[in-house]
């Protein structure tokens, strides 16, 4: 069986995170860059089938600047057996739309059985990249899954909804999205990090790849920094304060 | 703030720059040890630490090690999690010899894991240390079926160490034990006897202990020379190497402890136990003494370890407290880390820490010489460094653990003395690292005893003489390090006059030299920690970086110009003999 995981960086969480308020796009420099945890668990769920049937092959497959190849090397010290990255000055700033065409189209270059991914990211929290791969691919969509077992006959998954739990299952070729149920990876093994020097990352570009022209693409009209913090507004009880209270919440909307 | 950044960039100067990594990865054997591999290693070690080790530190303190009513040892919530993930990301292998599973690193690299590990959790740390002591002993001693029974899961860590040298009667004084061996037929040996202290005796975390047991056989000489050492496993090991019946070894009680709660601090009550002769009988000290540089270092490591975590701690408070006002500051309130004295304990942590760092390192890389140099002159004079550098690395370096984590403390004012803090558990966990593993004093008069008497004074001359050639470069760097110049000159001068009133009187009057043990070791401690620092700041000055190379001449000149001066003033202690310490009785003592 052959698993690819849809790797993202991001910046580490533990970190303020900005916008380069003049493109509108996160500024990289502003924290440390990692591998979004969300994808991290999704790894775990693919080397688990590895420990359980050594035959299966995971791959990472990212898409991002030049950064994101440390990510890509660390998913390959964790336990990936390759990885791709694609890479592309294009790309830059890239929307939802066409980072789901690109991602599809590097999957079809790569080859599958199975794709995993984070059901959002937890910097763009759009989390709708992997239905739009599906999508483009054609492949059942398991989606914001709890737990999932994955054999060659295919996926049996539990998701949570508000009225309860659903048993899905789907035939392979699938893609699955993970949640924070999901464990958190392994950490790197000693012999892993030394072994991953000698795994292979592919590089692809826009050319390597078989994705037309975007037709349109998101435009960022303007962007405002987040006002700073202002003092909290306080209600001392004259006997009026549930009505101010009310008026509070129903002019912030809150209610 | 309780968490913990692994002092990476500082790891990986030192290693490129100050202690001469680059040549270490070239001995042969250690080829794919390169400085790059390191380092990334190091990073995703210091990750490990982080996050996975740090974060369990509080807990192990709070709940401890406890003996359940069925007899069994429960470690705090989370430690069982944590040591698997430990053996399976494998940073106890990464120095042990490929043969058996390890990763054939050298000793310099396992130096600096330890030091991350200690950082983050040391009651955790210590049962991978005490493992790879007796992983150390099976390695030079043992037969081969032996170690090929238990190395590789000791290697990988699915089983653990311990060592048992101590008894009630047997401290310092080992010689003095009494456990028994008697000699079966089968060539096994029944073991009878009690030990104390046991460090990680038992425990939840792994399904086989692998006991170091020294015991003495019938009419064995007296004292150290009748001492043989042997393997005890709780579970018999069958032919197969599945674990069998469970042999006579019991967990009589745990200690209660100022610190190191996660650490289950054993008695174990042996009882016609089965034990396999490691080496030959009545060789057992001197497996010991394999063990010992090894061991010792890793303790002087716990005091570097322990000291920079309260560092981090105590300099992030400094910056959060508010409190007075600082000289021509303005506002309301200024942070302490403004006042001078707050500075000064500040400057006095990262300063003597840096120094430690390099000073362990150092002694790191003489242990990977001694084994791995082809030159058989150079591995003889690497082991003699190794002899002199190593008391001085678990004195000096757990002396100063206690000191530095207390300015730590006392940074934090009264809150460093209120447990929610978290200051406290460093200072309560440090405390040991100066008793354990032969006391500071031991240290001192192993020193004094043992290892100024090499080659007749010629070692530690040569050392001093060594260090003294530091001059040139030195006075070729110009103004900046004019006064590092002179103050390492007039230091170097009085150790030398120490080190030649030692030698003088040693055969003669031993008691004096005993008497001046701890000042001079010292001496050697405050010496040698300004030598390494005096190298660091000349190296960085050609590292390319300049706040660096700033940064490294700051900390140079304040030791040398405030820290190194203590020295001198401890010659007179050092060579004042031991007529006082003698003139009043323990009556007079009393008053
Ligand atoms: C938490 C903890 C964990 C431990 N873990 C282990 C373990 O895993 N395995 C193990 O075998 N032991 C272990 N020990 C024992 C430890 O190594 C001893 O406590 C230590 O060696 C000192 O021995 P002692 O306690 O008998 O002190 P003593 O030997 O009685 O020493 C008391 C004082 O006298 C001084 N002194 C004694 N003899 C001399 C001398 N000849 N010259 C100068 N000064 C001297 C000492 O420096 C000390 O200050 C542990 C101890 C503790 C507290």
């Amino acid at each position: 069986m052959k698993i690819v995981v849809l790797l993202k960086q991001v910046p580490d969480t533990a970190d303020e995170r900005k916008l380069d308020l003049d493109t509108g796009l996160q500024d990289r420099d502003a924290s440390d860059l990692v591998i979004d945890e969300i994808n991290e668990r999704a790894l775990e769920l693919a080397l688990r089938s590895k420990d359980a049937d050594k035959s299966t092959e995971v791959v990472v497959l990212s898409m991002g600047p030049d950064s994101a190849s440390t990510s890509v090397r660390k998913a390959l010290s964790i336990g990936a057996d390759a990885g791709v990255h694609v890479v592309d000055d294009g790309l830059a700033g890239a929307d939802a739309a066409r980072t789901a065409a690109v991602l599809a189209a590097a999957l079809k270059n790569v080859g599958f059985d199975v794709v995993i991914a984070g059901n959002e990211a937890t910097d763009g929290r759009g989390g709708v990249v992997p239905a739009m791969i599906a999508e483009h691919l054609s492949l059942p969509l398991l989606g914001n899954l709890v737990s999932a077992e994955l054999s060659a006959d295919g996926v049996r998954a539990e998701r949570q909804v508000s009225a309860g739990t659903q048993s899905i299952s789907a035939p392979l070729p699938a893609l699955l999205t993970v949640t924070e149920s999901f464990d958190e990876a392994r950490f790197p093994n000693f012999k892993g990090i030394l072994s991953a020097k000698k795994k292979k990352i592919t590089v692809l570009t826009l050319a390597d790849l078989d994705v037309p022209a975007p037709s349109g693409r998101t435009t960022m009209v303007n962007t405002t920094e987040r006002p700073a913090r202002a003092a909290g507004v306080k209600l001392t009880d004259d006997g009026t304060s549930a009505t101010a209270l009310v008026e509070f919440l129903a002019s912030n909307r809150l209610i | 703030m309780n968490d913990y950044r692994p002092p990476l960039d500082d790891i990986n100067f030192a290693l490129e720059h100050v202690i001469g990594y680059p040549e270490i990865a070239e001995l042969p054997g250690f080829e794919h040890a390169d400085l790059e591999s390191v380092t990334e290693l190091l990073a995703e070690c210091g990750g490990f630490a982080s996050e996975a080790m740090a974060p369990t530190n509080r807990q192990g303190d709070i709940q401890g090690s406890h003996l359940q009513s069925d007899g069994t040892v429960q470690t705090p919530d989370g430690f069982k999690k944590l040591y698997k993930q430990y053996v399976e990301a494998g940073w106890g292998t990464v120095p042990l010899p490929e043969e058996y599973g390890g990763g054939g690193f050298p000793r310099t690299v396992g130096v600096a894991i330890q030091e991350l590990m200690t950082s983050a959790n040391m009651a955790f740390s210590l049962c991978p240390l005490l493992t790879q002591g007796a992983i150390e002993a099976l390695l030079h001693y043992g037969d081969d079926e032996l170690k090929d029974r238990y190395l590789p899961k000791m290697v990988t860590g699915e089983w653990t160490g311990t060592m048992n040298l101590t008894e009630p009667q047997a401290g310092s004084d080992v010689g003095a034990l009494t456990t028994r061996a008697v000699r079966r037929e089968d060539g096994t040996y029944a073991i009878t006897g009690q030990k104390i202290f046991i460090t990680f005796g038992d425990h939840d975390m792994a399904e086989q202990i692998v006991h170091l047991v020294l015991a003495r056989t019938p009419g064995a000489p007296e004292g150290t020379r009748g001492i043989s050492c042997f393997i005890v496993p709780k579970f018999l090991v069958n032919e197969d190497g599945s674990l069998g019946e469970r042999n006579g070894v019991e967990t009589v009680s745990l200690e209660k402890k100022m610190g190191i709660h996660g650490s289950p601090t054993c008695v174990l009550s042996y009882e016609d136990a089965t034990g396999y002769l490691i080496g030959e009988e009545n060789r057992g000290m001197r497996i010991m003494f394999v063990m010992m540089n090894s061991a010792r270092l890793g303790v002087g490591v716990q005091g570097l370890g322990v000291a920079e975590r309260a560092y981090q701690q105590s300099l992030a408070y400094a910056q959060e407290r508010q409190q007075g006002l600082a000289i021509g500051a303005t506002g309301s309130s200024s942070p302490i880390i403004d006042f001078p004295d707050v500075r000064r304990m500040l400057l006095t942590q990262r300063a003597h820490i840096a120094a430690l760092r390099y000073l362990m390192l150092l002694d790191g890389s003489y242990v990977d010489r001694s084994t791995h140099d082809p030159d058989p002159a150079a591995r003889a004079r690497a082991e003699e460094i190794v002899g002199l550098l190593t008391p001085i690395c678990k004195s000096f370096g757990t002396d100063l653990g206690n000191e530095l984590t207390s300015l730590a403390l006392q940074i934090h004012g009264g809150m460093g003395f209120i447990e929610e803090t978290g200051a406290a558990q460093h200072m309560r966990d440090v405390r040991i690292t100066a008793i354990y593993e032969g006391t500071n004093g031991i240290q001192a008069a192993d020193l004094v005893g043992r290892k100024l008497g090499v080659r007749g004074g010629a070692s530690i001359m040569e050392f001093l003489s060594t260090m003294k050639e530091i001059d040139t470069a030195l006075s070729a760097a110009g103004e900046d390090f004019a006064s590092i110049r002179k103050e390492l000159a007039t230091q170097f001068d009085a150790l030398e006059e120490a080190t030649r009133w030692m030698l003088a009187n040693g055969q003669t009057d031993p008691n004096s030299v005993l008497a001046g043990s701890t000042p001079y070791l010292r001496m050697w401690g405050l010496c040698t920690g300004a030598w390494m620092l005096a190298r660091a700041a000349l190296a960085a000055q050609t590292a390319g970086d300049a706040t660096l190379a700033k940064n490294q001449l700051v900390l140079a000149r304040f030791y040398a110009e405030q820290l190194l001066p203590q020295s001198g003033s401890l010659l007179g202690a050092a060579t004042a003999g031991s007529a006082d310490l003698f003139a009043l009785d323990a009556a007079m003592l009393a008053g």
